[in-house]
């Protein structure tokens, strides 16, 4: 078990290292930093002198390395546009985005299981057939789309919630801030978590269905009804309960993805978390932002594949000796 | 079988708290709007660093110009007017004497002397600033008395203070004890707190600054000047996607936005609570030829640069219709210029004219250059940068096919586009878009920067991307700057531009329009350098 989870360590750092040379490589192709750093009086020496001394004529490696060296004492620089530490940017960005991601999810569970099962149950009725419409729809519709009708729809023609931003925030510690608990926060978190989850959602509820057709035709659900065990009894004790299992799993990987995907949403609604700082950075070519948060991405979806490979290994006894098959 | 039940109340209860946030946010939306008068001001940039000498960027410093202010200002129509110098006179033309305003302070509560601008004027000129064009650098500030500064120049400069409204003055003292003595750069090897709040003697503070996501703007009950707005707060948010920006000023989430796309324009106008704003702006868009390099790589002429020939340069210029660039792609929101410099910033602008739209005679100019059938070119456009900037290179290509000339058009976003086609891309570039809005409000840097001639660094004419180059006009360029009688001065501006004009430099297109959007109860002055300023601002 130890020497399972060590391997899957040194692998998890190979796969980190790699990201972050392929994200210097590319930084390469993304423009130039000086000049969204100076104005446009600046003249070329002056423009020449700060790309030296910011190090940019370096190789590339040289710079990883650079990089590299200061990120394993967690100094991740300073951002060319904000000047302030980029790891405290993060900081205070990452509050927005988790929240905003965990409602996403929760909005994504609550909304999906019980359409999935419904769909699973009913299959023929109307309103499964309206859910089934709604969720090709979530499925085909690009995200930025999805929250633009939103916005349209809810806050411009019917005022009802606000179109951007995430409402008075208050500060729990240190940097972290919330939306949780004021009137404000929470009617901004309603839009953006449905265009955020309404993907997922979509694939639980599709999942959930499929899979309660599934078991719906086992056998030990034909001796529950042999024994007149009551529908209600059936279908959720026995029935969602056995569907659950992939459900947990794929929700587990998916929350990599909401948080990756946050960069639409977040540019959308104005949210200001790591999506949208990322963004910027993209479009001011800061490096510094961008080198931390591809690592950061990268570190957050190696975490949870190693969590999840644990947990396999903890559930599942056939999988752990992955050298009985080499 | 326990988890089902608790499930459906923790539902119930998110569901419950969100219909409890509905109504109370209603309510206190309801009771905000009665009480202050608050401006909610949306723009699509970041505002991040606060230091008024660390980026030489319109917004950064228009937004900066509501809580710090220069000796000097600028009325509504940028006309200059008196600062924080009440006064001042050219004793001779290489001294001249600033009398300071008495009783003003700084939100900190220090008095406001002439150490502050002298120390002002050493830390704008510092190794880490970017406004260092703001004064000639072998200028002398002399403090004379408390409230009087001398300026003593090496050569006559009619212009000495025609960009000093944005060369914010700082308190020396403060600025002492905030480690703020050194201009904020990306160079900083560790974060400056200070850098992210503001001590300026104008008519808003700074009450919070979270860069990239909102700044707070109280005004000053101490600032000397009396009060044209009636405002108690102003919240300003960076809104980068344009339909977010624009359905926050529908749904009322936010008063004033900057800028509206055009093609919003009539959804806006339609809005019967909203309305845009429009006037012309002083960037001047133009189109440049290489001229620098003895063959353009992207063209299929080899051995000769044709674009060294002034026939085929008139031949693009006559063959590009500006009234259907106006038309079609600016929704009639461009003035179109005859010059590199906005009409409202040249006098002597009025008595010259465009090119006129001469197909024809375009063609025939190409045959007399020895390009009958015309030849192939690869063109250079930003496509975030200005208004319709990639649709106006597109109108371009399709107008000189009709003269044989194929172009390959390269449109990317500014960040590449600007590394490809300025010094340090090497001027990668033989045939290019460019904007250009002269920081000092004066022709004089439009013929320098944009045409001066230079070298392959960029010495000379450091935005003359074509690198045109003309002796005359350098000549003359050498003499403007020190002419300070005014009649002369303009009689040598209209001249240089007659030789640019007569050889065709440059392409000049137009101006394009600023368009603002509001709520219809507020009224704030758009003045045409798009600085936004909230002491010009009323909410009814």
């Amino acid at each position: 078990m130890l020497a399972f989870a060590l391997r899957r360590l040194v692998q998890a750092i190979g796969v980190m290292l790699v990201v972050s040379l392929i994200s210097f490589v590319l930084f390469r192709f993304v423009g130039d930093p000086v000049n969204q750093l100076v104005g446009v009086d600046t003249s070329p020496e002056e423009r020449a002198a700060l790309r030296e001394a910011l190090g940019l004529n370096d190789p590339v490696l040289v710079q990883f390395a650079r990089f590299i060296g200061k990120a394993v004492q967690f100094d991740f620089g300073i951002s060319y546009q904000f000047k302030q530490s980029v790891a405290g940017l993060i900081g205070q960005r990452l509050p927005a985005t988790l929240e905003l991601s965990f409602v996403s999810a929760l909005f994504a569970l609550l909304v999906g299981v019980p359409m999935g099962v419904y769909t699973g149950l009913y299959r023929d009725t109307w309103l499964a057939r309206a859910f089934l419409a709604v969720s090709l729809i979530g499925v085909s519709l690009p995200t930025f789309l999805i929250g633009i009708l939103l916005i349209f729809v809810v806050s411009v023609n019917l005022g009802w919630l606000p179109s951007f931003g995430r409402g008075e925030t208050v500060r729990v510690f240190g940097s972290w801030t919330t939306g949780l608990v004021t009137a404000s926060g929470l009617q901004s978190l309603i839009l953006p978590s449905i265009t955020l989850g309404l993907f997922q959602m979509t694939l639980i509820m599709r999942l959930v269905r499929g899979e309660m057709l599934e078991v719906l035709r086992t056998d030990y659900i034909k001796f529950a009804r042999a024994r007149g065990l009551s529908r209600r009894a059936i279908n959720f004790g026995h029935a969602l309960k056995n569907t659950l299992v992939p459900v947990i799993t794929i929700t587990g990987l998916q929350i990599g993805s909401i948080i990756a995907f946050a960069i639409i949403t977040e540019t959308v609604f104005q949210w200001p978390g790591m999506g949208l700082l990322f963004l910027q950075a993209v479009q001011s070519v800061d490096i510094p932002i961008m080198a931390a948060y591809l690592l950061l991405i990268a570190f957050l979806f190696v975490l949870i594949n190693f969590l999840v490979d644990l947990l396999y290994v903890a559930v599942d006894p056939r999988i752990r000796i992955g050298e009985a098959t080499r | 079988m326990t988890a089902r039940p608790m499930r459906v109340t923790a539902g119930v209860a998110v569901r419950a708290a969100f219909v409890a946030a509905l109504v109370a946010g209603a309510a206190g939306a309801a009771a905000a709007q009665e009480g202050d008068k608050t401006l909610r001001f949306a723009f699509q940039g970041t505002l991040n660093a606060l230091d008024p000498y660390s980026l030489n960027e319109t917004f950064t410093l228009g937004m900066l110009g509501n809580v710090y202010e220069g000796l000097t200002k600028r009325d509504k129509d940028l006309t200059i007017i008196p600062g924080l110098a009440e006064s001042w006179e050219v004793v001779d033309p290489l001294t001249w004497r600033f009398k300071l305003r008495e009783g003003v302070t700084f939100a900190n509560g220090n008095a406001f002397n002439a150490d502050d601008v002298v120390f002002s004027a050493d830390r704008v000129r510092a190794e880490n600033s970017d406004l260092k064009t703001r004064l000639p650098a072998d200028a002398e500030f002399v403090k004379v008395d408390d409230h009087t500064v001398e300026v003593k120049l090496k050569t006559p400069n009619p212009i000495l203070h025609y960009e000093w409204d944005t060369w914010y003055i700082m308190d020396k003292e403060w600025a002492e004890a905030n480690d703020m003595v050194d201009p904020v750069s990306a160079r900083d090897t560790s974060p400056r707190p200070a850098a992210f709040t503001a001590n300026g003697t104008g008519p808003f503070m700074i009450d919070s600054h979270e860069p990239g996501v909102k700044t707070v703007f109280k005004p000053s009950e101490s600032w000397w000047g009396t009060p044209e707005h009636n405002l108690d707060t102003v919240e300003f948010t960076p809104i980068a996607a344009d339909g977010t920006r624009v359905a926050a000023l529908l749904a009322g989430d936010v008063d004033l936005i900057d800028p509206v796309p055009v093609q919003d324009i009539p959804r806006i106008e339609a809005n019967p609570d909203t309305e845009a704003l429009t006037g012309p702006e002083l960037r001047v868009i133009h189109l440049g030829f290489n001229q620098f390099d003895d063959v353009l790589e992207t063209s299929d002429v080899e051995g000769e640069n044709p674009f060294r020939d002034p026939n085929v340069r008139k031949a693009f210029y006559q063959a590009i219709d500006i009234e259907a660039i106006k038309q079609r792609v600016m929704r009639d929101l461009s003035t179109p210029v005859p010059l590199l410099i906005a009409n409202e910033l040249f006098e002597g602008s009025g008595q010259f004219e465009r090119w006129p739209y001469d197909p024809e005679a375009a063609k025939q100019l190409l045959g007399d250059a020895g390009y009958p059938d015309g030849f192939t070119v690869g063109m250079d456009c930003p496509n975030d940068r200005y208004v319709n900037d990639e649709a106006i290179c597109q109108a371009v290509v399709s107008m000189l096919a009709r003269i044989g000339v194929t172009v390959n058009l390269n449109a990317q976003p500014k960040a590449q586009y600007f590394a490809k086609v300025l010094a340090p891309g090497g001027y990668d570039t033989d045939f290019f878009l460019l904007g250009w809005t002269p920081g000092s409000f004066d022709s004089w840097n439009v013929i320098t920067n944009l045409a001066g001639c230079r070298d392959e660094t960029g010495k000379g004419g450091p935005f003359n991307l074509g690198g045109y180059c003309n002796e005359e006009v350098d000549a003359l360029a050498a003499r403007i700057v020190e002419e300070t009688d005014t009649d002369k001065r303009n009689a040598m501006i209209g001249e240089a531009f007659e030789i640019m004009t007569s050889e065709t430099s440059h392409i000049p297109l137009h101006q394009q329009s600023l368009v603002w959007g509001k709520r219809s109860n507020v009224d704030i002055v758009q003045r045409p350098d798009n600085q936004v300023l909230f002491y010009w601002a009323t909410v009814n």
